[in-house]
């Protein structure tokens, strides 16, 4: 184990082993505790271990010139290949001649006292210590024998140590592994200590009273199973994946805009407490939309990989930014589920594992065509419903075959006769696109369609120079695009185009002309509807009624007049079409250049209802009186797609239309309609993963330095060469790698996902790094256990909730967290695991302690975000003013896990506790201890509301004498009763505290309230005096150490 | 509210309390094995260990020419043309499209670079011994050039705010990176007992980068800036609850401390004497917050010299002045952040209003120090994330983004004042001299720091991170 300190300050790094004759050493490293164990053996014989010794010392001081990134190799030589060190490089020389050091040139270089020749060299400011370099001459003299990274290689189950066939298998392993460290497990924790530590690990909430009184009775097994089957399991443990998946309810940069998210939240919950295996788990969120016959819920899951920030600043880019959610992306699979560095192989192949840029670049092409989609969560009746509405519309449609036997030949003549009257459109390709505000910056696509994402803005300007001679008219194409919401054509449902106008300048002009459009149709308009505009006050703007619906809006000079083709639920969206005339046909030379814009109604701040149109497309013909059919433009679409290249939608949307023109099959249309019309929006929505079109396949490259818009060559879909294959047989898509992810194969799916359980469990993994399970992560301490521990997972069907039992029910687990002077001076890190777990809970437990122990606590299940109390010397600092509906009532008090999230205002009192704002995949929180944590236990509005009522608790159930209130308050807030002296203290403060209440020097309804003049609900036979005593001591109790550690 | 009472009897810590105070510090210091010359020595194995104190003081690489920072952030991104950098032949094409070969490959943020050039809208003039231009809009500024190296040749990969404001505050445009302030505590500590290490000052808005500006990023969220608000709670939580006053605090500490070390007898985890440490800086902070931003014994000429009217009042002048309080208390790194410059229209009055705004305060806060003496090893930097475009935008009243080139200015220990690095060319479009990037300018301030920013390093997901990824060089032309 190399020194893990990577930061050498005043001092020259320390030699942090004394090879050969060291028997024990723990280091501290930076991220916590990294213990190198090291048994006592002379290096001699067998030599050092390769995996434990050897591979650490090449990733750390030689991979980054000689391993697997062939840009920065060094004199073509590889040390991370045996190969590559015994045919040596360039030079042919080899670096290892195995069991020959003095004749190895590894030994000569890393021993030279030449600086030219000393490796590493200087300038890499990372010598070897004596003891690394002598490892390395004892396994060069063992024979360099090398081994495939350990977390590379599936995990295979060890024979359980020991002799005793019914030992639980973990403490078989650290049975075992402590007795050679001459230790044991400790004893085990007391029933209240394991009661509450159950409670805390299985539903984080601590136990009730009747649970802890009930405990002995009940049992360790009984309790745990029956608060697997709670519904606040999946609460607690959504969490951590929520940090992995860097959820949160905003998105992200300046304006932090809020999003819906939250259904995707309440998935993870109930998916939890459902026990949806992990294999399962994983595939779902990131391709469940591609698994046949994809429920809501499946989609719902695909958010997973759509909790990315989301740009939306004036004047971005929407593709750097999206290419930035792609890295992002990455990064979080590579975190939560590979447990891979994968984002240093973005802009170059990694350094020290093998996982090449071509590598990174081939599972991003898995994930990368993809939707960026947002689509409405409804709920099961609303599902029901439309279940229940493509029956009655298949029946209606099957009645329209039956009573048009032929239907398929009128279909097809009624095509021939539309497609005989269909003018010649051509596409206009723009040369410069933005929008008045200049903050918006439109992307036109292959097909001329131009999308429009990023900053909403209301007014678009398109320039072109077209060929312009003879153009008689100008069409308008509201289209659907994937990337927006429900497939568009409007950026966020409902959208209108407010006035359209052109203009064209001549070669050599530098004044535009407008240009006058007339006789404007479109394939469907609303029928006119009148929006008041009341009065302005001053009475200056007198009342307005204007006109929305009607396409004349388009060109009437009244920039308030809206175009609105919205068909109603279900089938709003769909394409739509205007068309308008030029006054003459254009007499303009070549060179003329022409500039639309289209002003929208397009919102965009906090408030504000977006009707912005999201993606359209332009063209102009040289027909004569060019108009639009009153055909649905979806079917005009369909007809002009050749008949081999036309999708199940596109024969539906030409059915659609055809049926429309049939005047016997009105009363079947009208049932259609009436159909649709039953639609009801969902209550909320969610982002999630949509496929594209094969039509609109979207390549992917290898990008230059990983920068978004320097492609080099394209790559196809792959996975590392280095991991387990892919299935030939599965398909090469995003579901395809969903499954590999997740393979039985997988050298790291289960590690992975076993060693975060246990680090949720223990405080720290049994890979100390759960997101690094690289050759720079250390073999850990109790590799036999995890690997025991990943293929009884896998054995058992993935299940998390057998897994958690598995744990808990070990000694390892029971055992006291007691820690010995001798024993926190062996292993202060406890990672060998000879006392129980002890650590500060996570910043959401703390707050439901308080809120539990308080009674305070609401539990129901999901939901939007509960806007906690936040300082509003903090509301006011934000880049956009927002809203902030501050939760009263029992929403108030819900569980932390339905907090409203924020991200550029990290919750003041979660953040201070160490709770990610999700700006990025977090794996592993640290865990401070700091005044201001202090400050917020004490003070902050909702603690200080549970201490008063913790109080008033205290005096309800309590007792009558301040000797038994303690015991309650102990009782409640660390599962057990005090001891003499810790009675005696608290019945002091108490006494002290009640006679400054008397003599007035604190106000007993102030301290008990908040407030001078209010009285507390007082319980029967108690004071204000009680109430403000004890809303003190309250405080204290919800401040022990104690009462916020897992103990 | 408690009655008044002229005899208010203090609550003195009884014996058993103390005694539990004294065990705490005991076990900080000696039964976790970590004492405090060992920590001073820098050793890292202390870093993280368990209750050890992530922020005691450390020596850095080198001796350092500065031991703090004051970071005075204008956010949004000020014009360099309207304030450092003097454009005359910009005056003289005011009106006409740029030069067609100094837009190739340009990527404007928001206007067609095609747009006609902005002639500046403010004049210059000669300040200090060098004579470095300054524009009028900076009479302050201009008056202490001398002890100011001002770089004109600052550039930078972003070109939208947020990006950019983190690029500048991280090194890295992707969120989740550490700060500079948290770079710099994780690398040398904190020498204020009762105040963070790392404290963050507002005025104007919100900036775009939000919190992740001053973040800890993957560091421990000890090393995070700690903003002080206004208003009545300047640190989150720091008031205590209505009706509970500092006696009662104090008693309740006390029991609370009594508790926790009957807990630590019982259970031996150095975590417990963490904790009580907490509390009790908690307690001292109640106290030395108040203390520190009661400006009534700051004399009228220091309020006058910052340009502070009203001492209670909320503004970039007063947290100048606050900066300076803190740094006299040991704060390692104060930032501001003032976001108001981003003048995409508007130009001349915003400029203005924002000039009336920092520019006395920023020259005050360094004669201030100079005056003290604390200038000697107090580092001052001014700038915001890019610049603005030599071309209008909005009429004739605004600039664009611009990251080929901005103006921030240094000073303060090791800095070389009185000198100008750096050069643009005749459009202030182009850098033509001595281009220095965001990490380079971050390498030389840890260089000053007395760090070797290649070592100043941390372990995250198996990669040794830094604040300058992979680049920066010192600048030594910066130096004095």
């Amino acid at each position: 184990m190399p020194h893990q300190s990577p930061q050498a300050l005043a001092a020259p790094p320390t030699p942090t082993r004394r090879w050969p004759f060291l028997c024990l050493v723990l280091l501290w490293g930076l991220g916590g505790l990294i213990a190198a164990v090291v048994a006592g053996k002379a290096w001699a014989e067998p030599g050092p271990d390769f995996e434990r010794d050897i591979r650490p010392i090449l990733a750390e001081h030689c991979a980054h010139c000689h391993g697997v990134d062939a840009a920065s190799r060094a004199a073509g030589l590889r040390l991370d290949s045996r190969e590559g060190a015994l045919a040596g490089g360039d030079s042919g020389t080899p670096a290892i001649v195995p069991g020959r050091p003095d004749a190895s040139q590894i030994i000569a270089r890393i021993t030279s006292s030449d600086p030219d020749m000393v490796m590493p060299p200087p300038t890499e400011k990372k010598p070897l210590a004596t003891a690394q370099i002598g490892a390395l001459r004892a396994w060069v003299a063992a024979g360099a024998a090398y081994a495939d990274h350990w977390a590379f290689t599936p995990p295979r189950q060890q024979p359980l140590p020991g002799d005793d066939p019914a030992a639980n298998p973990i403490d078989a392993f650290v049975s075992a592994r402590l007795a050679t460290e001459g230790l044991s497990l400790s004893p085990p924790a007391d029933p209240a200590t394991l009661c509450r530590r159950i409670h805390l690990d299985v539903v984080g909430l601590p136990p009730t009273r009747e649970a802890l009184a009930g405990f002995a009775a009940t049992g360790a097994d009984a309790t745990v199973a029956s608060l697997l089957a709670s519904e606040r399991y999946g609460e607690k443990w959504a969490r951590h994946w929520l940090d992995l998946a860097r959820y949160a309810d905003t998105n992200g940069y300046e304006k932090d805009m809020p999003r819906e998210m939250w259904a995707w939240r309440d998935w993870v919950i109930a998916a939890l407490n459902r026990d949806l295996p992990y294999d399962r788990f994983v595939i779902e969120q990131i391709a469940g939309d591609l698994l046949p016959d994809a429920t809501q819920d499946q989609i719902v899951a695909t958010g997973f990989l759509r909790n990315s920030m989301l740009n939306e600043e004036g004047a971005i880019i929407a593709e750097e930014f999206r290419m930035v959610e792609m890295f992002d992306r990455m990064d979080c699979v590579g975190k939560a589920v590979l447990g891979v560095t994968a984002q240093c192989a973005q802009c170059h192949d990694h350094k020290f594992d093998p996982l090449s840029q071509d590598d990174y670049y081939g599972m991003f092409a898995f994930l990368n065509d993809t939707h960026e989609a947002r689509s409405y969560v409804h709920t099961p009746d609303q599902i029901a419903t439309r279940a229940e509405i493509r029956c009655r519309v298949a029946e209606a449609e099957a009645g329209v075959r039956a009573d048009h036997p032929d239907w398929r030949g009128e279909i097809a003549a009624w095509e021939r006769q539309v497609a005989a009257s269909l003018i010649k459109w051509t596409p206009i390709v723009m040369d410069e696109m933005s929008s008045s505000g200049l903050l918006t910056h439109p992307a036109q696509l292959d097909d001329a369609s131009i999308l429009m994402i990023g900053h909403r803005d209301g007014e678009m300007l398109f320039e072109a120079e077209p060929a312009l001679a003879g153009a008689t008219g100008l069409q308008l194409e509201a289209l659907p695009h994937g990337d927006l919401f429900l497939g568009g054509p409007g950026r966020d449902g409902i959208w209108g185009v407010a006035e359209m106008t052109v203009s064209v300048r001549r070669p050599g002009a530098a004044a535009w002309e407008p240009l006058t459009l007339v006789g404007p149709s479109a394939d469907h308009s609303n029928p006119e509807r009148l929006d008041v505009r009341p009065a302005s006050a001053d009475g200056k703007q007198p009342e307005r009624r204007i006109p929305q619906g009607p396409v004349t809006a388009l060109v009437d000079g009244d920039t308030d007049s809206v175009w609105e083709s919205d068909r109603g639920p279900g089938i709003r969206h769909q394409a739509s079409v205007a068309v308008v005339r030029f006054e003459r046909p254009l007499d303009l030379p070549a060179g003329t250049r022409l500039k639309i814009a289209l002003r929208m109604p397009a919102g965009g701040l906090p408030g504000q209802q977006s009707r912005m149109l999201g993606c359209c497309r332009f063209s102009l013909t040289g027909a004569p009186e060019p108009s639009a059919p009153p055909i649905d433009h979806g079917a005009l679409l369909a007809i002009r797609t050749p008949a081999g290249k036309r999708t199940a939608d596109d024969e539906a949307a030409i059915f659609s239309a055809w049926m429309k023109t049939v005047p016997d099959l009105a009363p079947r249309v009208e049932e259609i309609a009436a159909q649709w019309r039953r639609l009801t929006p969902g209550p909320t929505t969610v982002l999630h993963l949509a496929r594209r079109a094969p039509a609109a396949t979207r390549r992917t490259h290898l990008l230059d330095r990983g920068v978004w818009n320097k492609p080099l060559g394209e790559v196809v879909a792959h996975v590392p060469a280095a991991l387990h294959p892919f299935p030939a047989d599965a398909p090469p898509d995003r579901l395809g790698f969903a499954r590999w992810l997740v393979d039985r194969r997988s050298p790291l799916a289960a590690r992975v996902a076993v060693n975060r359980v246990w680090q949720a469990i223990f405080g720290t993994g049994l890979v100390e790094t759960p997101d690094d399970f690289g050759t720079r992560a250390p073999v850990p301490l109790h590799r036999d256990l995890l690997d025991w521990l990943a293929v009884d997972f896998m054995d058992h069907g993935w299940s998390q909730k057998r897994l958690v039992a598995q744990i808990l029910a070990s000694r390892t687990y029971r055992q006291s967290s007691r820690a010995t002077a001798a024993l926190l001076a062996r292993d202060p890190g406890n990672r060998l695991l000879a006392r129980g777990p002890r650590f500060r809970v996570d910043a959401e437990v703390v707050r439901d302690i308080a809120l539990t122990a308080s009674g305070l606590v609401t539990h129901a299940a999901g939901g939007p975000g509960v806007h906690p109390p936040v300082p509003q010397n903090v509301l006011d600092y934000n880049f956009v003013r927002i809203d902030w509906p501050t939760a009263t009532g029992p929403d108030r008090y819900r569980r932390s896990v339905y907090l409203f999230r924020r991200r550029s205002m990290p919750d003041p009192l979660l953040g201070t506790f160490d709770s990610p704002n999700g700006d990025i995949s977090c794996a592993r929180r640290v865990r401070s201890n700091t005044p201001l944590a202090a400050l917020a236990g004490l003070n902050e509005p909702v603690f200080v509301e549970a201490a008063r009522a913790l109080a008033l608790r205290i005096l309800r159930e309590g007792g009558s004498d301040d000797g038994h209130r303690v015991d309650h308050g102990f009782l409640l807030c660390t599962g057990r009763l005090p001891t003499d002296a810790e009675r005696a203290t608290l019945i002091a403060f108490l006494d002290t505290q009640r006679r400054r209440l008397a003599e007035g020097w604190l106000n007993p309804r102030e301290v008990a309230t908040g407030a001078t003049d209010a009285l507390p609900a007082l319980p029967p036979g108690t004071s204000p005096q009680d109430a403000g005593a004890w809303t003190l001591a309250a405080r204290v109790l919800l401040n022990l150490d104690e009462t916020v550690t897992k103990n | 509210m408690a009655v008044p009472h002229p005899f208010h009897p203090p609550i003195a810590p009884p014996a058993a309390v103390l005694a539990a105070r004294a065990r705490a510090r005991r076990w900080f210091f000696r039964d976790c094995g970590l004492g405090l010359a060992g920590i001073a020595a820098g050793s890292l194995l202390a870093r993280d260990a368990g209750a050890a104190n992530p922020l005691a003081p450390r020596t850095p690489h080198h001796p350092p020419r500065a031991k703090r920072v004051v970071y005075l952030f204008q956010a949004g991104a000020p014009s360099h043309l309207e304030l450092f950098d003097h454009k005359p032949e910009l005056t003289r094409r005011s009106g006409n499209l740029p030069p067609a070969e100094l837009l190739a490959g340009y990527r404007a943020a928001f206007i067609n670079p095609k747009s006609a050039l902005l002639g500046p809208k403010f004049a210059f003039r000669r300040h200090g011994r060098a004579g470095t231009e300054v524009s009028d809009l900076l009479p302050h500024i201009g008056g202490i050039v001398d002890d100011i190296c001002l770089v004109r040749s600052l550039h930078t990969d972003a070109v939208n705010h947020a990006p950019a404001q983190i690029l500048m505050n991280t090194g890295s445009q992707q969120f989740g990176r550490p700060s500079l302030g948290a770079w710099t505590l994780y690398g040398l500590g904190s020498e204020a007992d009762d105040l963070p290490g790392y404290v963050v000052l507002t005025s104007a808005n919100g900036t775009s980068g939000g919190a992740s500006n001053y973040g800890a990023g993957f560091l421990p969220t000890t090393y995070g800036g700690i903003p002080f608000r206004p208003g009545a709670d300047p640190l989150l939580y720091l008031s205590n609850p209505r009706g509970i006053d500092r006696d009662a605090q104090r008693a309740s500490l006390d029991t609370l401390d009594r508790l926790n070390s009957l807990a630590l007898d019982a259970v031996g985890d150095p975590e417990i004497a963490a904790r009580i440490q907490s509390y009790e800086m908690a307690f001292r902070l109640q106290a030395s917050a108040p203390e520190l931003l009661d400006l009534s014994r700051e004399s009228p000429r220091t309020l006058a010299r910052y340009g502070i009217a009203d001492p209670a009042a909320h503004s970039y002048a007063r947290n100048c002045l606050l900066a300076r309080r803190m740094l006299e208390r040991g704060v390692r790194f104060v930032q501001l952040f003032h976001e108001a410059w981003d003048t995409h229209g508007d130009l001349v009055n915003r400029m203005r209003n924002n000039a009336r705004d920092v520019d006395q305060a920023s020259a005050a806060l360094v004669a201030d120090l100079k005056e003290r003496g604390l200038l000697d090893d107090t580092i001052v930097v001014w700038g915001g994330e890019f610049g603005r475009t030599p071309m209008m935008q909005g009429g004739t009243d605004g600039r664009d983004h611009h990251n080929r080139c901005f103006s921030v200015w240094l000073a303060g220990g090791g800095v070389r004042a009185g000198h100008v690095h750096g050069a643009t060319d005749d459009f202030g479009f182009n850098i033509v001299a001595d281009g220095v990037h965001v990490h380079d300018l971050n390498a030389t301030l840890l260089h000053l720091l007395g760090f070797d920013h290649t070592r100043l390093t941390h372990r995250f997901q198996g990669r040794d991170f830094r604040l300058t990824d992979v680049h920066g060089s010192v600048v030594g032309g910066m130096l004095a």
